[in-house]
């Protein structure tokens, strides 16, 4: 006898959002997140690039909501532009792992136990063993350092997670009876893994997406805290923190500002996929309440 | 004073109706039967007994084990019972056990946590128990795991774990519902004598009348979370009271009216010739090459157009792998398989015309479609095989067609698969198969998972069906009642080889093979 099974229709998967708090605090922070950051387009308080030395090292006032830094720039703006920053860094890195990555993996899937999936599958272990710091040391020594440069070695570092996470996935996928008479009517691999594989996997790329976004973001800010980020004058949370060390004892909003948006924007994101995988895994879910 | 009694018992989830005014009671050295087709609740009374409910449940009514009120014990009180006074074993003994634990373990653990017994004292007793289920000391020591055991004897280490302290109520779900007849057989009679020996009660719940009908003293039949009829089993059968129980006992020896030798052609629509298939084993040393597995060794058989083939044989006998290779999924290292006078492989291609004339229906109504998909497009896919798939109107009425032949209605293309249950969903894996008109369907154990009324409906459908399309069936089962209800001819497999073959009353009333006797013997009986 088949176990009864509980699918909900799909209509009622907000109703089941709104009753997340995880998921709801997570989506707040993460658009108040990209809302600040989009808002930097069009305004900021000052302008990020201009100097005002005498206006150095400000605490925070009505005018410079968060202070100023040793260049008498202020802070809040800063922050809103290094959104910026660490928002394109971590989705293009995190993009850059998705496409590659998932391909990779499902193919590995597609063709187990074969020479295919063991060149993928050992490449992968060899990326993996490297972070995604030394990967970036090693790109910067051979191209310099810059933003993009940044992008580049937390998606190659992303390309591994997203290739793991695809074929596992598939591999039970596979089994599956449908996927069987799929292949009853002549449908190729490729086929297959696009048209019953990769829909049926997606839930799980979402939430390993915002998982890597906020693990992204983390990166980003720890490259550019040595100085492989992005390069002045973009005002990145990495930089900021950095450039606040020296004056920790002088001017601590400094450092308090851009670590707090650091840390609530990784939160957020965290919580979001938290609560997205709760809300996709409903056997999950009961068990947490 | 009875052992169990449950006396009017409600019980809501999320305040949904589950059970209404459950009473029934099973003394000491009693087998209950309690029988129902899925949904009916019978499962969920075990698990109200066990206080096993899930989260949302409300129960009202009583259930005394003894003395005991089970319903208003604490779970403390409740842990301390099951395991105890309270034994339990569930269908899948695939999953039920602990892969990284060894059996003696397994079954010391029930002890241990119940007794203060020590170490060597709990593993005594887990020996004790292990001998009393039929798995000796020198076959069977203590340190074995899960893995290797068969499932019929997995199923006794359950038993074992369940029957350690000897309690005075056994509650068995579907024990046997996963394994072969032959293992059936064994896993009831083991039932029955341990109920005897230890005087024990034993609630069995099931859905095959046949089990209940030979191990049961007594029987319960629910349907819809009511107890419809309940009764001693030699007498029940006699009188049904309740149309359901008729219903009930006539769809579970139901033969679907098949026209008789209509237009049965002599020309063979498939033809396997000497089929043989390796596995390689995993390599045990370095050099030189691995040892190979036989699945199926040089199997031949012939289907005529409009003919209906029964394969018959337990799990592990080749009929998976057979079945695979007529499909074209695997192939074969030898001999030749054809359908209508081509290869299903040639230059280690399939044919796409051979896959054109045959189809296939699996198992699980539950898997074998994509979530995803709306019915339309799941039940179109065979399209793919067409070289000029029909567009928007023809591909609509052929969908609409395809639908409406197997008793669904055109409109249910627009909706997801979830939305039907697991008898519609079998239909919809039969429109599938019809429609790109095929010649051959494979029904690979096609109704093993359906309730015995829902069987009995689509087997009048396979039946309706192949009269009007001409259609040619390849039916692949487990279940010898299925078999011979449908089939004009059977094939008896075993370890790889076709060891009996024959027109199907032929075979199954004068079986010459002793392994065809031996399951035929083993499948349980209705009473007449």
């Amino acid at each position: 006898m088949p176990p009864l099974e509980t699918t909900k229709p799909e209509t009622s998967l907000v109703r089941q959002a709104l009753q997340s708090r995880n998921l709801i605090i997570g989506f707040v922070l993460t658009m108040l997140f990209v809302g600040v950051a989009l808002v930097s387009y069009i305004w900021t308080p000052f302008d990020v690039e201009t100097l005002n030395i005498p206006n150095k090292l400000k605490t925070p006032t009505l005018t410079h909501w968060f202070g100023t830094d040793h260049f008498g720039r202020d802070i809040f703006s800063m922050i809103m532009v290094g959104a910026r920053t660490s928002i394109a860094v971590a989705l293009i890195a995190v993009g850059i792992g998705i496409v590659l990555g998932v391909p990779l993996g499902l193919a590995a899937a597609a063709r187990r136990g074969s020479w295919l999936d063991e060149i993928i599958m050992r490449g992968n272990d060899l990326v993996f063993a490297f972070p995604a710091l030394l990967i970036a040391i090693m790109i910067t020594a051979v191209f310099g350092p810059s933003a993009v440069n940044a992008i580049i070695a937390i998606g190659i570092f992303n390309i591994p997670v997203f290739a793991r996470l695809s074929r596992g996935a598939a591999l039970s996928l596979w089994t599956r009876d449908y996927v069987l008479s799929a292949r009853v009517v002549g449908k190729g691999a490729v086929r297959i893994s696009a048209e019953h594989i990769l829909p049926n996997i997606m839930n799980l790329l979402i939430v390993q997406g915002t998982i890597q976004f906020s693990l992204g973001i983390l990166a980003e800010a720890g490259l550019s805290y040595v100085g492989l980020g992005a390069q002045p004058p973009i005002p990145s949370w990495g930089r900021m923190l950095a450039d606040s060390q020296t004056l920790i004892t002088l001017a601590p909003h400094m450092a308090l500002f851009p670590g707090f948006a650091i840390l609530l924007t990784v939160l957020g994101l965290n919580l979001m996929g938290d609560g997205l995988r709760d809300l996709f895994d409903p056997k999950l879910r009961n068990e947490r309440r | 004073m009875s052992l169990l009694s449950i006396n009017r018992l409600n019980l809501d989830i999320h305040s949904k109706p589950i059970l209404r005014d459950v009473s029934l009671s099973i003394d000491a050295g009693q087998i209950l039967g309690v029988i129902g087709e899925s949904g009916s609740g019978k499962s969920m009374t075990a698990y109200s007994v066990m206080q096993l409910l899930p989260d949302g449940a409300t129960t009202s009514g009583s259930i005394s084990l003894n003395d005991v009120k089970l319903l208003d014990a604490t779970e403390e009180h409740m842990c301390s019972l099951r395991g105890d006074e309270l034994g339990m074993v569930f269908q899948e003994p695939m999953t039920a056990l602990n892969p990284v634990q060894t059996i003696g373990d397994q079954v010391a653990e029930t002890v241990r946590i119940h007794r203060a017994a020590s170490r060597s004292e709990a593993s005594q007793i887990a020996r004790e128990t292990l001998d009393r289920v039929e798995l000796p000391a020198d076959r069977f020591p203590l340190s074995r795991y899960p893995h290797e055991l068969s499932g019929g004897q997995r199923q006794r280490v359950v038993i074992a774990m369940a029957i350690a302290l000897r309690p005075k109520l056994l509650i068995a779900d579907e024990p046997t519902t996963a394994l072969d007849v032959t293992t059936q057989a064994q896993i009831l009679r083991l039932l029955k004598r341990l109920v005897r020996e230890d005087d024990m009660g034993l609630m069995m719940i099931t859905h095959d009348l046949a089990v209940v009908s030979e191990l049961a003293d007594d029987i319960v039949i629910m349907k819809s979370g009511e107890i419809v009829e309940t009764g001693p089993a030699k007498t029940l059968f006699r009188n049904m009271n309740h149309p359901y129980t008729k219903t009930l006992f006539e769809a579970s020896s139901h033969v679907p009216n098949r026209p008789v030798d209509s237009q049965k052609a002599e020309v063979p629509l498939l033809s396997v010739e000497n089929v043989s298939r390796d596995y390689s084993l995993p390599r045990t040393r370095l050099f030189g090459a691995p040892a190979k597995f036989r699945a199926v060794n040089r199997v031949s058989f012939t289907i005529a157009q409009g003919e209906s083939l029964g394969l018959v044989g337990e799990s592990g006998c080749g009929k998976s792998t057979l079945t695979r290779a007529i499909l074209g999924l695997e192939e074969v290292q030898e001999g030749r398989i054809q359908i209508d006078g081509t290869a299903v492989f040639s230059g280690h291609r399939v044919n796409r015309d051979v896959r054109r004339k045959m189809q296939v229906v699996f198992q699980d109504p539950y898997g074998s479609f994509n979530p995803r998909h709306k019915v339309s497009r799941l039940v179109a896919e065979p399209f793919h095989l067409l070289d000029d798939p029909l567009r928007s109107m023809a591909r609509k009425t052929a969908i609409s067609e395809a639908l409406e032949s197997v008793g669904l209605h055109a409109s249910d293309a627009n909706k997801y698969i979830h939305e039907f249950s697991g008898g519609q969903r079998q239909r919809i894996a039969i429109a599938r198969a019809l429609i790109i008109k095929p010649k051959l369907i494979v029904l690979d154990e096609a109704v093993s998972a359906l309730d015995v009324s829902i069987r009995a409906q689509i087997l009048d459908l396979l039946a309706d069906l192949s009269d009007r399309f001409s259609l040619t069936y390849l039916f692949i089962s487990h279940d010898l009642s299925v078999v011979r209800s449908i089939t004009d001819r059977v094939l008896v497999m075993k370890s790889g080889e076709i060891v009996e073959a024959g027109d199907t009353e032929i075979v199954f009333g004068n079986p010459q093979h002793a392994y065809t006797r031996s399951l035929i013997a083993a499948a349980p009986k209705l009473p007449e």
